[in-house]
């Protein structure tokens, strides 16, 4: 079936099996493998992206019902060459012990500070309540996102 | 997940059209619960007709004393809406509290109102509130909505479109949830309406209930306070490896209290 939409800015039509999921029209037919599957059950987070602006995650979505919508993904996010702000506090603040989980933490965290661009430690706790880190690095991530989100408003 | 054929719907007509030529079909909305099913096999329709392209199913419209819900607006456009939260906060505040972020971009009304999940955290809020559901062939009130476990009175076939839900006087939602799923483990909505006070809890037992004797007590005041020893028999409730029915029973009057203090501002 025709799928048309928009993924990192570039607009794009494929043919797909309606079952297919959009983590897996992601990272198999687009080799966007930022995009992580971790638990494939909706649970982890692991495979956040943002359609239309929006967190969601991509396990759990079909890839059809992004139809004219926009995907963007971590690549999406990530200047050539460099780090997004908000990657940059990842790695700064040792946000991330594996890395698995970081990914969809940083789609979730970016969702978060478009709408609060100064969210309080709670806020950024109950943010990321839908991304699991199985490293349990919780306390950095959260730092991370702070140090990422005051970057992201000192930059304007 | 098995194989199956999409279709998407351009008005409701259309969507009643396809569903009708469809062998086993179901609709689509967020597909939160429905994809996770199909992925693991424990639905496997022939057809997935998608509501989401159909512009009058989604958003939120005020309506005399009524806020009046489209069935694929999603649970971050609730919590959102400007509507509901001057109108029934409470109701922002429940759809603010379901699941996690991802799942509130993507999930709507609708399909959680159609599916009836007896922990699902909508069902108490249109049974207290006396919401209406509306359906492209009829109105049905909640309290003749909700039928059992995973059981409403839709037909088959027949397309929920939207919930109207009156504005009370005041109303309370608090719950108990799971810590991994955010489901209630026991979630009760507590409303002064036109109609008197209504109590209604999900989590608790196989479907959303009344507590008539909470709401008598509340009716003379109410207070929470009014609540002190009122509890609910653990023996229609469900027990699991999250919770007993008796910890369940115990949650309800727990919850029921901690709503009536939001109602009160608290």
């Amino acid at each position: 079936m025709k799928l048309s939409l928009k993924v990192n800015g570039r607009t794009l039509e494929a043919h797909i099996e309606p079952r297919t999921l959009l983590a897996d029209f992601l990272r198999d037919h687009l080799r966007l493998t930022g995009t992580h599957i971790g638990c494939d059950t909706a649970q982890c987070g692991a495979c956040t992206v943002h359609l239309d602006g929006r967190a969601v995650k991509a396990c759990n979505l079909l890839a059809l019902q992004a139809e004219g919508c926009e995907v963007t993904t971590i690549e999406g996010i990530t200047p050539e060459g460099a780090l997004h702000p908000m990657q940059a506090a990842f790695r700064d603040h040792h946000g991330l012990q594996c890395g698995y989980c970081t990914p969809g933490m940083i789609m979730s965290a970016l969702d978060l500070v478009a709408r609060e661009p100064a969210p309080s430690r709670e806020r950024i706790r109950e943010a990321l309540e839908g991304n699991l880190c199985r490293c349990t690095g919780y306390q950095n991530i959260v730092s991370a996102v702070e140090a990422g989100a005051r970057a992201l408003a000192a930059k304007g | 997940m098995y194989e199956f054929q999409y279709h998407r719907a351009t008005s409701v007509a259309d969507a009643a059209a396809k569903l009708a030529a469809a062998t086993d079909g179901k609709l689509l909305a967020g597909g939160q619960t429905l994809i996770a099913a199909m992925k693991l096999r424990l639905a496997a329709p022939s057809d997935l007709v998608d509501l989401r392209a159909i512009p009058e199913l989604r958003g939120v419209c005020p309506d005399g004393d009524a806020v009046v819900i489209g069935a694929t607006t999603t649970h971050a456009e609730v919590a959102a809406s400007p509507e509901v939260r001057a109108r029934i906060p409470a109701l922002a505040a429940l759809a603010e509290g379901i699941g996690d972020p991802m799942v509130r971009n993507a999930g709507t009304l609708g399909g959680s109102v159609a599916n009836n999940d007896p922990a699902a955290d909508y069902p108490a809020a249109l049974l207290a509130l006396g919401a209406t559901v509306i359906t492209h062939k009829r109105h049905i009130a909640a309290a003749d909505f909700f039928t059992g476990m995973y059981e409403t009175a839709l037909e088959p076939g027949e397309i929920l479109m939207a919930v109207s839900f009156p504005a009370p006087k005041r109303a309370g939602y608090a719950k108990f949830p799971n810590p991994a799923s955010r489901y209630a483990i026991a979630g009760v909505f507590v409303a002064e309406t036109a109609a008197g006070v209504r109590v209604a809890v999900t989590g608790a037992g196989p479907g959303v209930f009344r507590v008539p004797a909470m709401e008598q007590a509340l009716e003379k005041r109410f207070a929470p306070e009014s609540l002190a020893g009122l509890t609910v028999s653990a023996s229609d409730l469900s027990g699991d490896m999250h919770a007993s029915a008796e910890y369940r029973a115990h949650l309800v009057g727990v919850m029921a209290t901690r709503a009536v203090r939001v109602a009160l501002g608290g």
